[in-house]
């Protein structure tokens, strides 16, 4: 069969659609559809947002929370069984000896070490320990930007409010304080070791809202925002010399016999051999669970994004709470299929970019909050059946983006947007001159390990900072929140757990007690399956090579 | 109305699979032949490197992450068949061709120097003083070429050995840091690395302090906000809510 025609990357019956997004530009430049109603957003939420519709969730059988609702994949993974078996290792051999194990290095592990390290911690008392390598995170992937509330017409305050609203007020109001106040002291932090934030001509920082934003305040650098946040303070924690392993994912955590976290089995994925850190603080700073593919859903996250941490906490006995809700972006790439869930930011459409659909016509404000954002093109594609089909059978709507060059002139988008235009023209697409298709897609994992303003868990010893963590964003987060909570609460986990190492002594005993009394846990409720967890890395292998695989080497 | 939403999210999956749960070979039209570590594999076409290498029967547990071309872990060496060139490439963002001989390139061994942000002059020397071996750029322009960011690698490697930082900043700043300008260049610079050190004493020392932040945190230091946030606290859901409706109502928007 002759391969597929395409006319500047996309086949003409899609052409076709393009050109009727065409004819209602100009028309549509200055009008946008109103804001929904709080009444509005319910009904549209209800009928198409994947939380809302029922069959993806189940109850949580086991442990802290037990009877609380979480997505499916996320209750398989805590219902596993665990990877290692306990009483295989030698816990005594003892590989690092530090005073803070900091698990995960994305802009939460990185920026906690380097606070401890500033608050006396000596760099070889750190470590951190990556699962890929140090950066290979949701954080090096961030476009949009990092929320601080800095000019003149808007303050903290405003800024907590609209978290707050944002997240369904279901958020921990103490902790959306320290997220809101401590902002802009982050924002300033980066810019002093280096960070390149865009500027107006004035000097001042260029700032954009985002969906459900009051305020100008996000900060931006072009799309690569997390990279160039990230690769700053990686090189801040390289030049210190701060301890630091990768390919070695922590698959267990470890505790002295009162329960304290005190230490933590290493997995070097090329040699598989397991190595023994003992430590006096942990922080769980692993990242969200975007490679779960809840519902089926494309992601937007790396590879690495697995849910660990979460997993290695609740066996420790930690606290989830908001394990209900997750969260997809509205606008993941639909076509081309190299690129299906990839992110577009919402910066997009705070640029000017409308979601459009096959006929051309606007049907939803273009920066109600995310939830809401999502089950609209949803609703637009499914309900409404005026989505364009790919030639993989997927769905989406237009997303004008030719829009953002004509609003703001010519050349903004390359200069705003490299990253973007730089991935499109890869796959043969241009965005600057044609819309692209767009479909939610997985993005962020709301809720996660409850904790205090300062990462505290409810488990002596136990810190939590990033996506891992649960209760800032409440059942929804707002663009630009997460970098800010990253970097929040990394450092103040930093701070904290230095504080903490000063006045303890390690553990006298290293166990994995709290794995044995978990896996008693699963056969009293007769869990019974094969699954085990951490699973680590997804699996994208084709199944008739699985179908063939035999495993000689064991 | 339950039944049919349930059914909607089942037909969302359907859609979705390919993306999620891995490819159907009966819906696969086009294929092609790649090789790996010599060895041939059939795979589909319309698929890239990273994807076609996973379709091939690998699971990543390295030279791989964000597959979405900003971490730079996927570096890829490779040369098509018929060809004597050896070209590199990003696996998560290049498509795969028939005939690609493929290499991953999980790690580059490259030094990266040490520094005090802090304690550092503004002073263009900073380049050779770190990285000496800037100076034996022979303008091979081999970096440039291997850039998968298509970054104009030479020619800011030129202007950091002038020392001018904000160039070596604005033409280094799309950068990802995948090290192949290093494992290429005959001259065994780190061009990423001292672009790295570049941007950070741009960032620090040649932008003027921005007045906006530095005012608001002093402001939260000395406790300007306290007494708005204990009002706002304080308030009840349905209170908070109304605050809400009504900020929302008059945000900025573009
Ligand atoms: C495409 C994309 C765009 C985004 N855009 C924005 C934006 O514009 N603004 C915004 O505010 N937020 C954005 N976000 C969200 C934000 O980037 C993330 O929520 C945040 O960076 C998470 O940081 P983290 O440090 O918690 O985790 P990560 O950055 O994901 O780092 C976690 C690290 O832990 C490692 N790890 C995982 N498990 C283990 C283990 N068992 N052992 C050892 N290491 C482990 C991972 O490999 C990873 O390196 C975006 C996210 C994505 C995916
Ligand atoms: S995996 Fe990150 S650039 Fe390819």
């Amino acid at each position: 069969m002759a391969e597929l025609k395409l006319i500047n990357g996309y086949p003409e019956y899609m052409r076709e659609s393009i050109k009727l997004v065409e004819k209602t530009r100009n028309k549509r430049l200055n009008t946008l559809p109103k804001q929904m109603t709080m009444e509005e957003r319910d009904e549209v939420l209800r009928t198409y947002h994947p939380d809302y519709v029922e069959g993806g969730k189940r109850a949580i059988r086991i442990g802290q929370n037990k009877g609380d609702i979480a997505p499916n994949e996320v209750v398989d993974l805590l219902e596993a069984y665990p990877v290692i078996e306990p009483d295989e290792l030698n816990l005594n051999e003892i590989d690092y000896d530090v005073d803070i194990l900091i698990i995960g290095g994305g802009l939460a592990g990185t920026s906690a070490a380097i606070l401890a390290n500033d608050n006396g911690i000596p760099a070889d008392k750190i470590l951190i320990a990556n699962k890929l390598r140090h950066g290979d995170a949701n954080s090096m992937m961030a476009q949009g930007g990092t929320q601080a509330a800095d000019r003149p017409n808007d303050s903290p305050v405003i800024h907590y409010i609209d978290v707050m609203g944002g997240g369904h007020f279901a958020n921990k109001p103490d902790v959306v304080k320290a997220l809101t106040e401590d902002a802009p002291v982050a924002i300033k932090w980066l810019s002093e070791l280096g960070a390149i934030f865009d500027r107006n001509e004035d000097g001042t920082f260029k700032e954009l809202t985002g969906g459900g934003t009051s305020r100008k305040r996000m900060h931006s650098c072009q799309d690569y925002t997390g990279m160039e946040e990230l690769r700053v303070l990686r090189d801040e924690f390289r030049n210190r010399d701060i301890g630091n392993i990768e390919y070695s994912p922590v698959v267990e955590l470890l505790t002295d016999p009162s329960g304290k976290a005190s230490g933590a089995v290493l997995w070097n994925t090329e040699t598989e051999e397991y190595k023994i850190v003992r430590a006096k603080a942990i922080i769980i700073a692993t990242g969200g669970f975007g490679r779960l593919h809840i519902r089926h859903f494309p992601t937007t996250n790396h590879y690495g994004a697995t849910a660990d941490g979460i997993v290695l906490a609740y066996r420790a006995g930690a606290k989830l709470r908001d394990t209900d809700t997750v969260q997809y972006h509205p606008t993941g790439a639909a076509y081309p299929q190299q690129i299906i869930g990839l992110l577009l930011t919402e910066k997009l459409r705070t640029s000017g970019a409308q979601p459009i659909n096959v006929h051309g016509e606007q049907f939803v404000f273009p920066l109600e909050p995310r939830d809401v954002e999502a089950s609209a093109i949803i609703r637009e594609c499914y309900g409404n059946n005026n989505g364009v089909e790919t030639p993989t059978g997927m769905r989406g709507v237009w997303l004008d983006t030719p829009l953002i060059d004509i609003k703001n002139g010519k050349g903004t988008t390359e200069k705003a947007f490299p990253a973007m235009v730089r991935m499109f023209k890869r796959f043969g697409v241009d965005m600057i001159k044609d819309p692209v298709l767009v479909f939610p897609t997985l993005h962020y994992q709301n809720g996660g390990v409850e904790t205090d303003p300062w990462g505290h868990t409810n488990i002596e010893g136990l810190f939590v900072a990033g996506e891992v963590s649960g209760g800032v964003h409440g059942k929804n987060r707002l663009m630009g929140n997460s970098t800010l909570d990253c970097l929040v609460f990394g450092r103040r986990s930093g701070i904290e757990a230095a504080k903490y190492v000063k006045n303890v002594q390690h553990a006298g005993e290293l166990t994995l007690k709290h794995v044995e009394k978990y896996v008693s846990m699963l056969k009293d409720e007769k869990i019974e399956t094969t699954r085990k967890a951490p699973i680590l890395f997804p699996d994208y292998r084709g199944k008739k090579v699985l179908e063939r695989k035999i495993d000689l080497m064991h | 109305m339950e039944e049919k939403r349930r059914d909607l999210m089942e037909e969302i999956a359907e859609a979705n699979s390919s993306a999620s749960s891995g490819i159907d070979d009966k819906k696969i039209k086009h294929w092609i032949h790649i090789y790996v570590l010599g060895k041939q594999y059939k795979v589909p076409a319309s698929l890239t490197i990273m994807q076609a290498l996973e379709y091939a029967g690998y699971r990543f547990n390295k030279s791989v992450g964000c597959r979405a071309g900003f971490c730079g872990a996927c570096s890829t060496m490779y040369r098509v068949e018929g060809d004597y060139k050896i070209k590199t490439a990003l696996a998560c963002q290049t498509m795969a061709e028939d005939g690609m001989y493929l290499v991953q390139i999980p790690f580059s061994p490259a030094v990266k120097a040490k520094y005090d942000i802090n304690n550092e002059p503004y002073d263009g020397n900073v380049f050779l003083k770190y990285y000496p071996e800037l100076a034996r750029c022979v303008s091979c322009n081999t970096c440039t070429k291997t850039c998968p960011q298509d970054l104009q690698v030479m020619d800011y490697v030129q202007a950091a050995i002038k020392g001018d930082f904000q160039k070596v900043a604005e033409w280094s700043f799309d950068c990802i840091q995948c090290g192949l300008c290093a494992v290429r260049c005959p001259a065994e610079i780190v061009q990423y690395h001292a672009a790295q050190l570049g941007r950070r004493m741009y960032g620090k020392y040649g932008l003027s302090e921005e007045p906006n932040i530095v005012k608001r945190v002093e402001e939260i230091m000395s406790g300007k906000f306290e007494e708005e946030f204990k009002k706002v606290m304080s308030l009840q859901k349905d209170e908070l809510e109304k605050v809400y409706v009504k900020q929302q109502n008059e945000r900025e928007i573009y």
